[in-house]
């Protein structure tokens, strides 16, 4: 055996959010999205024994996430089979899209590579928190990423305003330098 | 916290209103403090930038994460599949 070892127990503190952001950015579902990353998790458990050692964890459940987004999407088209298929091709009986303007590119809207871009921003992020202290980490995502109130997060985790601000400057400071190194 | 009407601020001072206003939670007074700071401050230039920078990556990426209550509901289940497959 090499080096990287399976501990299930660490699991959902270690890449929960990871798995999870990967899994949201391909489904747009936070339920569904939760729904997976638990399927990943039973199916990590179950074929643990296949576990060689060769990829770290984290790779190796990525890998089964993979199969279950995949899995995911042919259950909801065989559905969709079933239905009956209609197609409009024009919308409103009206020759909408018949003028010009309406042709033109829309230059804000978003194209495929930057979803692309920012699906790749998202995960390095999450690479960059698992970097931090477990504590930092946390508070940093009450603050930004959930968007709780100073106060609220003041009561949850029983610490001081100026204490959250200083957990949140160190966090910012090393999440920086990590994300020039990663992204730029 | 007691109104001091120093017009020069420590560099801590504004580093902290700089992470304030990250969120805006940072006061017009508090501001106007930082933005003097900034003139004469490379150092605190510098950071203010790279902060903002990172607000704006996070927002742009729009990274999602799991709640605390989430968790522990993966957690349970995922122990409770654990004893089962003892």
């Amino acid at each position: 055996m090499s080096g990287h070892e399976i501990n299930p127990n660490k699991w959902i503190d270690l890449y929960s959010d990871y798995l999870f952001n990967y899994t949201i950015t391909r489904v747009n579902d936070r339920e569904i999205a939760q729904d997976i990353v638990q399927d990943t998790f039973f199916a990590g458990l179950k074929s643990m024994k296949n576990f060689k050692g060769e990829a770290s964890e984290r790779t190796w459940l990525i890998s089964i996430l993979k199969r279950k987004i995949i899995d995911h999407y042919r259950k909801i088209n065989s559905r969709k089979g079933k239905a009956e298929v209609r197609m409009n091709l024009s919308f409103d009986g009206e020759d909408e899209g018949d003028w010009l303007e309406q042709r033109v590119a829309d230059p804000f809207d978003k194209t495929a590579e930057d979803n692309l871009e920012n699906t790749e921003l998202g995960l390095a992020i999450h690479d960059c928190l698992g970097k931090l202290p477990a504590k930092q980490a946390e508070v940093f995502q009450m603050k930004t990423l959930l968007g709780y109130d100073t106060e609220t997060i003041c009561n949850e985790l029983g610490i001081t305003a100026s204490n959250l601000w200083v957990i949140i400057h160190r966090a910012r400071t090393s999440l920086a330098t990590c994300i020039e190194e990663k992204w730029f | 916290m007691s109104k001091d009407y120093k017009i020069f601020v420590s560099c801590d001072k504004a580093a902290h209103t700089c992470d304030k206003s990250q969120y805006n939670e940072a006061s017009l007074w508090e501001k106007i403090k930082l933005n003097i700071h900034l003139i004469y401050c490379k150092a605190c230039r510098k950071y203010s930038s790279n902060n903002g920078k990172l607000t704006k990556l996070i927002k742009k990426s729009e990274v999602e994460c799991l709640k605390a209550s989430e968790k522990e509901k993966l957690k349970v289940n995922l122990n409770n599949e654990l004893k089962n497959n003892q």
